[in-house]
């Protein structure tokens, strides 16, 4: 097959990924389009190593995979405290970084 | 031990001095203080006395000593030594400052018996002596120009000594700052005889000039004039000279020592020590016989009618050593030397008494409110008559020879130095008349209240005020004390005066034309280079020019005596008459003024210009503030990109990240 549909697969599945951060307000939902980012990455990645002929791309996906739970681990994490303290689940209000 | 050695003591006993009585200002008790520096200065005195002993046994051309005691600096060019110079000039020099500084150190013992500083002017004092020795001792430029600052700052801490007052604090500013000009003058003027010769030790220095320069070679003149403005500056001579009479602020002692006996003849003796450059530079030494001349007529004119006692005396200091600087510059140097010994022993002695006058008077320093305290004072009014009648050149005391002395060398150099002369002799004439008129009018006439009761055996008191100003005095720091002493209540002051009044009376005699000469014969190796040192007047014309300084001396006094005497009031009928004259003379011939309008006044400007414009305008308004105000600005910029929105994050995120995808895809396409 073309490589050329799996990464407009993969740049589909970022640009919604983007959209759902961009414009969702509930940081359960920004944490979820944030792993589809990631995955659309991996499938390049696992595309474009294929195309080339080595492993370096697959275990780089490996890693990232690594990461992703990791972050997901500490963002679900996050969630769950905030939502003990009773602070609104709103990525919106949350703006106490404001310079 | 050899003279050298002596020499070194001589320097180190005042230091010592000053080291033990500050340090130790915690634990010496009452007046211990004034007993430890009196006997710091008497045995440099000693040492002193020695070290002349020693050089006395020397063979009469080998009287020039230099002693190092190590490198004090070490350059490609040039090597300053801490060396001393041990050579009759210097050794007379040490003998006339030390000896009389020990005496008013006795003398402070008791005048500042009840001063609240007293430990603190005692280690001043010593200081003082320090710094005079070193400048007298110096071997080189170097150490000449370390004592002269140090003697400048020991004469600013000493005026300022009561430093609550404002007119006291005043007057040290005034002083120092018209000194540190007299110091840059120096500092410029060794410089350029460095320029020329590429040493700066004396001997090297003299022996080089004759080789390196022609007779009045521009360098040398402009070397030489220089010199003189430090001269002028230590010695208080016009334009220079409107700090003396402001140091009258300082204790008595004070006056009597720095600004009258030692300090201010410093400028003296750097002429007379510079003697090879002058004699090259006759240009020069022309200049200075010009302004000595014109300082000792104004001087003694404006003593003529300044009222407060003090400043009298200083003005005749200044027309006294206005005498010794035309002295040394017309090169006669053992009669300027003479004559700045002499002056020691008078001058000082006139300030001693003046002291006890000031505190029989509680502190009050106009002549208006003395008068008829010879009976109440007898030990003073003999002292300080004693001391006037030196200072009137009166016939046989010392001052009669020594002044003399200078016009008659004056008078035999002929041409136009008979007119420097007649100057003198016109100066000589104010001179008698101003000293008896302190005299008459303090001593004699009606006694005033203090005298009645000092007579009943009361010493006057005062509120504790400025005599100047009339402000109230701070009673901790800046006033003489609650207690005023009186030399016929002391033995100290006595002892201190009474020395000195027989010193005025006969150290005349040193030096009686085709009699005696001890002083000349003693200076002699010191100034063997000169060619003028056996250019002697004749005996007969320094005869004849003895009887007109005394026909002089005794119609000043004489016409004093009617003006005061016979006639009290006439001064006053004559002051009204010529009113025009009499305000000039007492305001000083307007230098203060002339110095406020065109110094004081444009720097005072320059300086509020500065302030306002180049400081807070430019500096802080637009160098500093600027850079301020630009940061300000970025960091407000940067500020309101940090809404503290998460999603506005993650699409300027974004919108970078796809910036550089954009940037990447078109550089690579």
């Amino acid at each position: 097959m073309d490589i050329a549909w799996f990464v407009v697969l993969s740049a589909f599945i970022f640009c919604i990924g983007a959209a759902g951060v961009m414009t969702r307000r509930s940081p359960l939902v920004v944490l979820l389009c944030l792993e589809l980012m990631l995955n659309a990455g991996n499938l390049a990645l696992i595309a474009f190593s294929k195309m080339v002929g080595n492993q370096e791309g697959q275990v780089f996906a490996l890693i990232v995979m690594v990461v992703a739970a990791c972050e997901v681990v500490i963002g679900l994490g996050i969630i769950v405290a905030m939502y003990r303290r009773r602070v609104p689940i709103d990525v919106d209000a949350l703006s106490e970084l404001r310079g | 031990m050899s003279a050298t050695s002596w020499g070194w003591l001589v320097l180190l006993f005042p230091l010592a001095g000053t080291l033990v009585i500050s340090l130790g200002w915690r634990v010496w008790p009452g007046r211990a203080p004034g007993v430890i520096g009196s006997a710091a200065i008497g045995l440099s005195f000693v040492s002193a006395v020695l070290m002349l002993l020693e050089l006395l046994d020397r063979p009469h051309d080998s009287r020039s000593l230099v002693d190092s005691a190590y490198t004090y600096a070490s350059t490609g060019g040039f090597d300053a030594d801490m060396a001393i110079l041990v050579d009759p000039l210097s050794v007379l020099m040490c003998l006339v400052v030390s000896g009389v500084s020990f005496l008013i150190h006795v003398y402070s013992v008791a005048y500042m018996k009840s001063d609240r500083g007293y430990t603190r002017f005692f280690a001043y004092l010593n200081f003082f002596v320090f710094s005079m020795l070193l400048l007298v001792l110096a071997a080189n430029f170097v150490i000449l120009i370390v004592g002269w600052a140090f003697v400048g700052a020991a004469s600013y801490l000493l005026i300022s000594f009561w430093y609550r007052r404002r007119t006291a604090t005043a007057a040290g500013i005034k002083a120092f700052v018209i000194n540190v000009i007299g110091d840059v003058g120096l500092v410029i003027g060794a410089f350029l005889l460095f320029d020329a010769t590429g040493a700066l030790d004396y001997a090297t220095v003299f022996e080089q000039t004759p080789r390196v320069f022609a007779t009045n070679d521009g360098q040398l003149v402009a070397a030489c004039l220089m010199l003189l403005v430090g001269a002028f500056a230590k010695s208080a001579q016009i334009p220079l000279h409107t700090w003396l009479p402001d140091a009258m602020e300082g204790p008595t002692p004070v006056s009597a020592l720095i600004h009258a006996a030692t300090m201010v003849t410093a400028g003296v003796y750097l002429i007379a020590r510079m003697h090879p450059l002058f004699e090259q530079a006759p240009a020069a030494a022309d200049v200075s016989a010009v302004i000595g001349a014109t300082t000792l007529f104004v001087a003694a004119t404006i003593a003529l009618v300044v009222t407060d006692l003090k400043r009298v005396i200083a003005y005749s200091t200044m027309s006294q050593i206005g005498y010794m600087v035309l002295g040394v510059s017309v090169f006669a140097y053992s009669a300027g030397m003479f004559h700045l010994m002499t002056h020691a022993f008078f001058k000082a002695l006139l300030f001693m008494g003046a002291g006890s006058v000031i505190a029989a008077m509680a502190n009050e320093q106009s002549l208006d409110k003395m008068g008829g305290l010879r009976k109440a004072m007898p030990f003073t009014y003999v002292t300080f008559t004693i001391g006037a009648l030196a200072l009137a050149a009166f016939p046989l005391t010392a001052g009669f020879f020594s002044k003399d002395e200078i016009l008659a060398y004056t008078l035999n150099r002929g041409g136009a130095y008979t007119i420097l002369a007649v100057v003198g002799y016109v100066a000589a004439l104010l001179t008698a008349f101003y000293a008896f008129r302190m005299v008459f009018r303090v001593f004699h006439g009606e006694p005033c209240p203090e005298a009645r009761e000092l007579e009943q055996g009361h010493l006057a008191h005062s509120d504790p005020v400025n005599p100047a100003t009339g402000e109230p005095e701070d009673v901790e720091v800046g006033y003489p004390g609650p207690e005023h002493h009186i030399a016929e209540r002391e033995w100290p002051m006595k002892a201190a005066m009474a020395p000195l009044a027989l010193l005025a009376l006969v150290a005349g005699f040193l030096q009686v034309p085709g009699v005696t000469d001890v002083l000349e014969k003693f200076l002699e190796p010191t100034f063997e280079s000169s060619h003028y040192v056996h250019e002697h007047p004749s005996d007969s014309s320094e005869y004849i020019g003895l009887v007109i300084g005394a026909v002089i001396s005794l119609a000043g006094i004489a016409v004093a005596a009617f003006v005061y005497l016979r006639r009290p009031g006439v001064t006053k009928h004559l002051a009204e008459r010529y009113r025009g004259v009499h305000d000039f003379l007492a305001n000083k011939w307007y230098f203060d003024e002339l110095y406020e309008l065109t110094v004081v006044r444009p720097f005072a400007a320059a300086g509020r210009f500065g302030r306002t414009v180049i400081e807070s305008a430019f500096i802080q308004g637009f160098l500093v503030g600027g850079t301020v105000r630009l940061v300000q600005a970025g960091s407000s910029f940067a500020r309101s990109i940090q809404t503290g929105e998460l999603r506005a994050y993650a699409a300027l995120l974004l919108m970078g990240v796809g910036g550089l995808v954009l940037y990447f895809l078109i550089v690579a396409s």
